[in-house]
C-alpha cells in the first residue's frame, strides 16, 4: 500500500538521511521524495511517498518522530490533502503527430515549455496521478526523457 | 566568558556536565584536545583519563561506567579507525539503551571529502546505531553541541550519541560559555503518565488470575527499581526479568521467577506461557525472550510501561500501552492500585503456588563428572561472594554468559552488565574495567570465556595501569562454545572453525604480562581456594585471572530452540529430543 508522509524537519545536515535510512534498512524503496522550504524559516518539509506495510510503516513513522531534527509528521490521506507534482515530458512529436499531441496537452492542461524540429517539452503541474495519465497516453509516441518533482501535499482548507 | 580554543571548551564542557572519568586513546585529529586535557589536569583539573588499548575496550568501558553509575559515559578517540573501532560499542549502547557520549576527532574542515589520510565519514557510518549524531566544524559551536548530547544521551530511552569535531574547530578559539539549557525543538520524550492509561492498567491487574511482570532493563535504566519491588510486593504478582534486567528486582526475593527466553528457567517460560496478563515494564519482547511470537504468552492480555513509543506493539500487540518515564508510571500506578485495591486483598495465592510446583520441579540442574564443570565454577564464585552487597558481575558472551545469568545471584539494579542486544564478545574485560573505574568500592568480577578473552583482554593492561582491579573468572571450555553447542545439536555435529584447544594460548602467562595475578584451576577440590586467594589479591589491589579449565562438552540448558516455544524447552540431559524436535 503506498503512503504519503510529509515530515516537517530542522533544516540541519543529515536531516534528511536520518529519515531515508529508515525505510532504506527495511528494504523499502522510496517512490518520490520531495525536499523544500516553509513558511517558517529553519524549517524544510519532506514530502516522502513509498509503499510498504501498514505494520512497517507504523513503526517507521514512531521512529521518525523520535529523530532529534524531526519537529512533526503527518500521513497525507488523498481525501484530506492537496497533492501536486510537476513532470517535464521530451516527446517525440514528428509534424504528422503534433496535431494530437497538443489536443493530448490541451485536455490535461500541460503546456509546451520547448519545441524542436523532432520533439517537443511539456510541461506538467497537476494530481500526480493526473500526470501518470498524460503520460501513458503520449507514451506510444515515445518519451525521449522524462523527470518528475516527487509529489508534494498540504492538507487541504477545509476538512472532510 | 572566557577566550580558549575549541580543545579547551571540549573539556570544559565535559567538566561542566559532571564527568569524572572518561575513556579513550588519542590520535593526530584529537590530539588538541588530549593537550588541553593534559593541561587541564596540570592545572588541577579532576577529569580523570583512563587510556584504554584499543578504542573499542574504551567504548565498553564506557558502557561499563555509565551501566554501573546511571551516569552518561564518556568516550573519546580520534578520526579514521579510533572511530571506526568505537563503531561496536556505539552500536552495543544502542542495542541496551546505555548512555554514551562519543566524541572523535575529525580531518579539518577543509580536508573533510577528501580522502585525507585517517579520514571517514563518523557521523554517516554510525548513523543508524546512534539517537543522534553532529559534526562540528566551528570552535563557536562547542559548548552547545556538547550540552545538547549528554541531554539527548540520557533522556527518554537512553542511548548513544556521537559529536565528531573537526581539528580546525579543536585550534580555534572562541568565548566560552556553557549554555545552561538545550535547545532541540523537535527532541521530546514523552514526560507525562496518562491517568487514564493507569486506571485501566490497575483495573486489570486486580482482575487477572495469572499475572506476571515482565521487568526489562528499562526497570534498571529508568531507576524504577525501587517502585518495582513496591509493585510486587504491593500485588503479589512474580516477576521474571530480562537477561539486561537482572537485578532490577532482587534474584533472591520470592516473587523473583527468574530469567525468560532461550536459556532462561523453564519456571520463568511456563508462567509466561500460562499467564492471563503480562505486565511489561521496560521490556522489548526480545525474540531471544519471545522465541516463536505467536507462541508467546498466547492467552495474555498485555500492559507495556515503556518511555520509547516505538516499541510499544513492535512486536506484540498491547492491550494497555503506557508511554512514560518508568519510574513515575509506576509511582502513579502504585497510588491507584493503594485506592482500588480492597482491604484484606490476597495476591493471586493459587497461581503463586503453581509456579513454586514448576519451580520445585523443573530447578536449573547439571551433573557432575570428571572434568570441571562451568557450573560447578559459577556456583563456587556466587558461593564465595555470598551476602556481599558490593559485588558487580560482568559477563562476555556466550555460554558462560548464560550460566552466569543462570546462577549468580543479584538483588541490586546495575550489578549484572552484560551485552544483551547486541551479543558482543569481549565486552565483559573493558566493560568490568568501566565498571570498576564508577565504582572504586566494588568487587568486579568478569565472568569471561576464552573465545571473549582473547578478543579484549589486553584491557587488563588498562586495569592494571589505572588502578582499577578486576577478577577475571575465565571459563575456559577449549571452543567458541555456544557456537559448538549449536553445531553439536542442530549441524550434526560439525565442529567448523570453533576449537580453541591447544597449547597456546597460555592464559595463566598472558594474564601475567598484563600484570595481574594468575591461577589455573582444574579440579573442583581447589576452587575454593582459588577464589578465596582471588578476592584477597583483588582486596589488595592486583587484578586476578582465574583461569578455570572446564568441560567443554558442557551445553547450556534449558533451551528453546530457535524459532520453537516455551512449550518445546530442552532440558538438561533431554538432548536426544532434539532431532524429535526437528523431525516435526
Amino acid at each position: 500500500m503506498k503512503h504519503t508522509l510529509s515530515v516537517l524537519v530542522e533544516d540541519k545536515p543529515g536531516a534528511l538521511s536520518r529519515i531515508t535510512n529508515l525505510f532504506a534498512r527495511r528494504g523499502y524503496n522510496i517512490d518520490s521524495l520531495a525536499v523544500g522550504q516553509t513558511e517558517r524559516e529553519g524549517v524544510s518539509r519532506v514530502t516522502l511517498r513509498v509503499d510498504c506495510a501498514e505494520h512497517s510503516l507504523e513503526q517507521i513513522t514512531k521512529q521518525i518522530y523520535k529523530l532529534v531534527n524531526v519537529l512533526k509528521l503527518t500521513e497525507l490521506t488523498p481525501d484530506d490533502a492537496v497533492e501536486r507534482e510537476i513532470a517535464l515530458f521530451t516527446v517525440a512529436a514528428p509534424p504528422e503527430r503534433r496535431g494530437e499531441l497538443m489536443a493530448f496537452a490541451d485536455h490535461y492542461g500541460a503546456r509546451v515549455s520547448d519545441l524542436g524540429p523532432k520533439e517537443i517539452v511539456f510541461e506538467m503541474v497537476g494530481h500526480p496521478e493526473d500526470l501518470d495519465s498524460f503520460e501513458e497516453l503520449v507514451r506510444p509516441y515515445g518519451i525521449k526523457e522524462m523527470v518528475r518533482t516527487g509529489r508534494i501535499g498540504l492538507s487541504r482548507a477545509v476538512r472532510h | 566568558m572566557t577566550r580558549m580554543t575549541g580543545a579547551d571548551a571540549i573539556i570544559r564542557s565535559l567538566e561542566a556536565e559532571g564527568v569524572d572519568v572518561c575513556f579513550g586513546v588519542p590520535g593526530g585529529m584529537i590530539i588538541d584536545t588530549y593537550d588541553a586535557l593534559y593541561r587541564a589536569q596540570a592545572n588541577g583539573s579532576k577529569l580523570r583519563h583512563v587510556l584504554a588499548r584499543h578504542e573499542q575496550g574504551a567504548g565498553h568501558m564506557a558502557e561499563g561506567y555509565a551501566r554501573a553509575s546511571g551516569k552518561v559515559g564518556v568516550a573519546i578517540a580520534t578520526s579514521g579507525p579510533g572511530a571506526t573501532n568505537l563503531i561496536t560499542a556505539i552500536a552495543d549502547a544502542w542495542m541496551d539503551s546505555t548512555p554514551l557520549v562519543c566524541i572523535t576527532g575529525q580531518v579539518p574542515s577543509t580536508k573533510i571529502g577528501t580522502d585525507a589520510f585517517q579520514e571517514t565519514n563518523a557521523t554517516g557510518i554510525t548513523l543508524p546505531i546512534v539517537k543522534h549524531s553532529w559534526l562540528v566544524q566551528k570552535a563557536s559551536d562547542i559548548p552547545a553541541t556538547i550540552k545538547a548530547a549528554f541531554h539527548v544521551a540520557q533522556t527518554g530511552r537512553s542511548g548513544p550519541v556521537l559529536v565528531d569535531i573537526t581539528k580546525d574547530a579543536q585550534v580555534a578559539e572562541l568565548d566560552f560559555k556553557y549554555p545552561d539549557h538545550v535547545d532541540l525543538p523537535g527532541w521530546n520524550p514523552p514526560r507525562k503518565v496518562n491517568q487514564r492509561q493507569i486506571i485501566s492498567a490497575a483495573r486489570a491487574i486486580l482482575e487477572a488470575d495469572k499475572p506476571v511482570i515482565y521487568a526489562g532493563g528499562g526497570v534498571i535504566n529508568g531507576e524504577a527499581s525501587a517502585e518495582l519491588l513496591e509493585l510486587a510486593e504491593l500485588t503479589g504478582i512474580p516477576v521474571v526479568t530480562t537477561l539486561t534486567g537482572k537485578g532490577g528486582f532482587p534474584d533472591s526475593h520470592p516473587l523473583n521467577v527468574g530469567h525468560p527466553g532461550m536459556h532462561g528457567m523453564k519456571y520463568a517460560n511456563m508462567a509466561l506461557n500460562r499467564a492471563d496478563l503480562v505486565i511489561a515494564i521496560g521490556a522489548r519482547f526480545d525474540d531471544r525472550v519471545t522465541g516463536n511470537v505467536s507462541a508467546f504468552a498466547p492467552n495474555a492480555r498485555v500492559i507495556h510501561f515503556e518511555v520509547d513509543a516505538a516499541e510499544i506493539g513492535k512486536i506484540r500487540e498491547v492491550q494497555i500501552p503506557i508511554c512514560a518515564p518508568l519510574q513515575p508510571a509506576l509511582a502513579k500506578l502504585l497510588g491507584e492500585l493503594r485506592k482500588q485495591i480492597p482491604e484484606g486483598r490476597e495476591g493471586p495465592a493459587e497461581w503463586i503456588s503453581k509456579i513454586a510446583e514448576w519451580k520445585d520441579e523443573f530447578p536449573l540442574r547439571y551433573e557432575l563428572g570428571d572434568l570441571l564443570k562451568p557450573q560447578q565454577v559459577l556456583e563456587a564464585v556466587r558461593d564465595a561472594t555470598a551476602g556481599r552487597d558490593d559485588i558487580i558481575w560482568a559477563t562476555g558472551v556466550g555460554q558462560h554468559q548464560m550460566w552466569a545469568m543462570q546462577y549468580m545471584v543479584c538483588d541490586r539494579p546495575r550489578s549484572f552488565i552484560t551485552s544483551g542486544g547486541l551479543g558482543t564478545m569481549g565486552f565483559g574485560v573493558p566493560a568490568a574495567v568501566g565498571a570498576k573505574a564508577a565504582r572504586p568500592d566494588a568487587t568486579v568480577i568478569c565472568i569471561d570465556g576464552d573465545g571473549c578473552f582473547q578478543m579484549t583482554s589486553k584491557e587488563l593492561t588498562t586495569a592494571t595501569l589505572h588502578g582499577l582491579p578486576i577478577i577475571v573468572v575465565l571459563i575456559r571450555n577449549g571452543y567458541l562454545g555456544m557456537v559448538r553447542q549449536w553445531q553439536e545439536m542442530f549441524y550434526d555435529e560439525r565442529y567448523s572453525q570453533t576449537d580453541l584447544t591447544g597449547p597456546i594460548p597460555d592464559y595463566a602467562k598472558m594474564a601475567e604480562a598484563f600484570g595481574a595475578v594468575a591461577m589455573t584451576v582444574t579440579d573442583s577440590s581447589e576452587l575454593d581456594a582459588a577464589l578465596e586467594r582471588a578476592i584477597a589479591e583483588n582486596a589488595a589491589g592486583r587484578s586476578v585471572v582465574v583461569d578455570a579449565v572446564c568441560d567443554s562438552q558442557e551445553k547450556v540448558f534449558p533451551m528453546i530452540p530457535p524459532g520453537a516455544s516455551a512449550a518445546d524447552i530442552l532440558e538438561y540431559g533431554s538432548h536426544e529430543k532434539v532431532k524429535e524436535f526437528e523431525a516435526r
